[in-house]
């Protein structure tokens, strides 16, 4: 008896284990263009990273339902992280060999690390909108990276510099201690080289007060900012710790006005448990939020009101669920871009998307068509530049929603490009890779 | 009836004492290794030996090496995650600051300083036992964790913290496609199992599960408590500290400490519970249902095709999961392993049971 179910098992696990096998011998002509989606909707990060995964799949059902890119349709999957970078890879590898694959955005920045590595050899470009590797804005070294529309060593300067203006001028920094308190993986430790480097030149003191991943214990940390007193407090957290740290600030009194977080932790789930208490929190903002976008718009029409969204409808236009809006909208223009050179109406494979990343020209008649206009700024990319713009503003929660926008800010150039520089000529030692020749510029 | 030993006779302690003592197992080891080593490579797509068998494999190792401390010596540890950062630490460290440093040779260097951290952390094992020895061995995960972290040296001042390896070679050839990766760890599980499984059949081995079964009678006749359970510390923690360098090098590429978190401690004690404690198959039995079960799950409802969201797969994967450990615990205290032996037992009357 016993036996014979174990029979009955070891067949099913046989005939499961073929059919596991059989699709990847029958790879059919890609028909369509392949988007793998890597998400996490579980665990500690799941309420930052749904609605940014909510965005990236509602914007491919808007760019469906009205037509496809130049008629390819896309189709696409989702694969659970769980932000672990070697659930990530594991994802990677699952979706990689897919008919039609055009890119990748792993969504966390230690999975970017892993890939980096691995998409030279498998041709297929990753785009890390605002988080990844800072360096990798070298399009010299990083060929397949694209940290569109920031990095964390320009997100850490705009923030100083914000900061240095409601002081009233840079040297107003002088003597000023900041802290930053950030989440201790390589995605809080970032931004530390540019801190330090721009503490030596407006002679600011850094203090750094690591919090371990995920953050759900903070009081030493905050602790320690009670006895350091600082100045400001720069926030480098993802997920929970975002909130946690905001509870923490209120428990030791710190002022929230002084309390200035990256783009990563100026959503709505970082602030919604404190609610009024966070008032006067500030942050970094990528874009803007709220439903009035003429995309946001479109979606709710297209996508929502047939029953078809992928969230809630009221997180629709929440901060997040806009950048993931924003980061299909630009690897679609990239497949657009691409086959702008390669063949309209067809399917693009990932090198050819890759040269439509590094070619994206999106100025803001573009944008104002696709209805994104005072969504975001203008991105135009290039060889040697993998970001095409380090535009960013910082607005403020007041108590019930974010806004208070400030003006538009550019990271100082000439503090970060040379450290990008170094950054990624180390990078090149240590792996053995020579610099793009100019003529590489053109395939 | 497939499965009988009548007949085969055994005329000198060699034959006695052979791994396989039956020539059904002989032939079925001799197939299994010959399917691993030239039909799985040249029959298998690329995902799979990248993305599921090498990791079952460096998982295998790691529970095998774990084995040997809880399984074989008795042992409670909770710091494997930190002997396999160690391991993977020691060995970039090796490989980037000495050049021209052989790939083998650096993950072996890792493992003998995961040796000497494990044999430094199994010290108060002489003074206290299980779940209190469990708690001692934590302490390793978390230093380890704080020091991977917090000083920049080990990561060769590496801004973010995350450190990555590249172009690997072995005398030439190099580790890059799924196939040289999966072949590549593959011949380490192999070498190291097979150690391993004639260190737990020799004297030192016996000694470990005397220390297991009583220790106060262990110690009675003549076994040194402290000679025992620091082996087993010791090898136990270089089994895992080149698992641990082989995943960060081979499979991940680049990592950071939480690669090695406290996380990967429970699942691999996990592995070794489900597996079988005390037996080398059980090793892979465990490594091979923590790793498959899990894509299993998440594969299944596509093929049987109904569409369910992914944040409800994940959830479903991880409450099945522990069910089928609860059930396993309940069922089959001693593991996967045990259910094997059973199969063959009953393999011997089949199918003419009385």
């Amino acid at each position: 008896m016993k036996l014979k179910s174990l029979a009955l098992t070891a067949a099913l696990v046989a005939s499961t284990l073929g059919a596991l096998l059989a699709p990847s011998l029958a790879q059919a002509q890609a028909k369509e263009q392949f988007f793998p989606l890597l998400v996490y909707r579980t665990g500690p990060y799941a309420p930052n990273g749904t609605p940014w995964a909510n965005g990236k799949q509602d914007y491919i059902k808007l760019v469906n339902a009205t037509g496809g890119i130049n008629g390819v349709k896309i189709s696409y999957e989702e694969c659970e992280t769980g932000y672990a970078t070697d659930k990530g890879v594991e994802c990677y590898e699952r979706l990689k060999g897919r008919p039609g694959v055009a890119l990748f955005d792993p969504q966390a920045t230690g999975i970017t690390f892993a890939l980096t590595d691995k998409v030279p050899t498998d041709k297929i470009p990753l785009i890390t909108l605002g988080y990844g590797l800072a360096a990798s804005q070298d399009g010299g070294v990083f060929k397949w990276n694209f940290p569109l529309m920031g990095s964390y060593w320009t997100a850490a300067d705009i923030l100083i510099q914000h900061i240095g203006k409601t002081e009233g001028g840079m040297d107003k920094l002088k003597g000023k201690k900041i802290a930053l308190v950030y989440h201790d993986s390589p995605f809080g430790k970032e931004p530390i080289p540019l801190l330090q480097e721009r503490a030596k030149q407006n002679g600011f003191e850094l203090s750094l007060i690591p919090v371990t991943a995920p953050g759900v214990e903070q009081k030493s940390a905050w602790l320690q900012v009670r006895q350091q007193r600082p100045d400001f407090v720069l926030l480098w957290g993802w997920g929970v710790m975002n909130s946690t740290a905001l509870k923490e600030a209120v428990a030791t009194g710190y002022p929230r006005e002084k309390m200035y977080g990256v783009w990563w932790a100026g959503a709505e789930p970082d602030v919604k448990d404190v609610g009024a208490n966070a008032k006067g929190y500030h942050a970094l903002a990528l874009n803007t939020s709220g439903t009035q976008p003429k995309v946001i718009q479109d979606i709710l029409k297209q996508v929502h009101e047939k029953g078809q969204g992928t969230g809630p409808k009221d997180e629709v236009g929440s901060v997040l669920y806009t950048r993931g809006v924003i980061i299909q909208m630009l690897t679609v223009e990239a497949v657009k871009r691409a086959q702008e050179r390669f063949g309209k109406g067809k399917v693009m494979t990932g090198e050819q998307v890759r040269w439509g990343m590094e070619n994206l020209a999106l100025d803001q008649k573009k944008l104002d068509a696709l209805g994104f206009s005072g969504v975001m700024r203008p991105v135009s990319t290039s060889c040697q530049d993998h970001m095409g713009s380090t535009w960013a503003r910082v607005h403020t929660w007041d108590g019930a929603k974010w806004g208070d926008m400030s003006d538009w800010y550019q990271a100082d150039e000439q503090i970060i490009k040379p450290m990008v520089k170094t950054a990624a000529d180390k990078y090149a030692g240590e792996k053995k890779l020579t610099r793009r020749e100019a003529a590489d510029c053109q395939s | 009836m497939f499965y009988r030993e009548n007949g085969q006779f055994k005329s000198s302690y060699r034959a006695d004492q052979q791994i396989f003592p039956i020539a059904q197992d002989r032939l079925a080891i001799l197939v299994l290794l010959l399917v691993a080593f030239v039909v799985v490579p040249l029959g298998v797509s690329d995902y799979w030996m990248r993305a599921i068998l090498t990791p079952f494999l460096i998982l295998s190792l790691a529970a095998l090496g774990l084995n040997i401390l809880v399984g074989y010596c008795g042992q409670i540890s909770l710091g494997t995650g930190a002997f396999m950062a160690v391991g993977a630490y020691a060995a970039y460290n090796f490989q980037v600051r000495i050049d021209g440093m052989p790939l083998i040779a650096s993950l072996l260097l890792g493992g003998l300083c995961a040796t000497v951290i494990g044999v430094l952390f199994g010290i108060p094992s002489l003074r206290i036992k299980g779940l209190y020895l469990a708690v001692a061995t934590l302490a390793a995960q978390f230093f380890t964790d704080w020091a991977f972290l917090r000083i920049q040296w080990f990561t060769n001042n590496s801004s973010s913290g995350s450190v990555s390896v590249a172009g690997l070679n072995v005398f030439g050839v190099p580790i890059e496609s799924p196939a040289q990766k999966y072949l590549f760890c593959l011949i380490f599980v192999s070498v190291f199992a097979l150690l391993a499984k004639n260190l737990v059949r020799s004297a030192i081995g016996r000694e470990w599960m005397a220390m297991r079964d009583m220790d106060v009678a262990a110690a009675v006749i003549g076994i040194r408590p402290v000679y025992a359970e620091l082996t087993a510390f010791a090898v136990s923690s270089f089994i895992v500290g080149v698992a641990g360098a082989l995943w960060g090098f081979v499979h991940l590429g680049a990592w950071e400490p939480a690669a090695f978190s406290i996380d990967r401690s429970f699942q691999l004690l996990f592995m070794v519970i489900i597996g079988g404690l005390g037996s080398i198959m059980g090793s892979f039995f465990g490594a091979a249902f923590i790793v498959l079960l899990p894509l299993l799950l998440n594969q299944l409802p596509g093929w049987l095709g109904f569409s369910i969201s992914t944040a409800l797969a994940s959830h479903l994967e991880t409450m099945i999961f522990g069910a089928l450990i609860v059930f396993f615990l309940i069922v089959e205290p001693h593991g996967l392993a045990r259910l094997w032996s059973t199969a063959k037992e009953k393999l011997r009357l089949w199918p003419f049971p009385h």
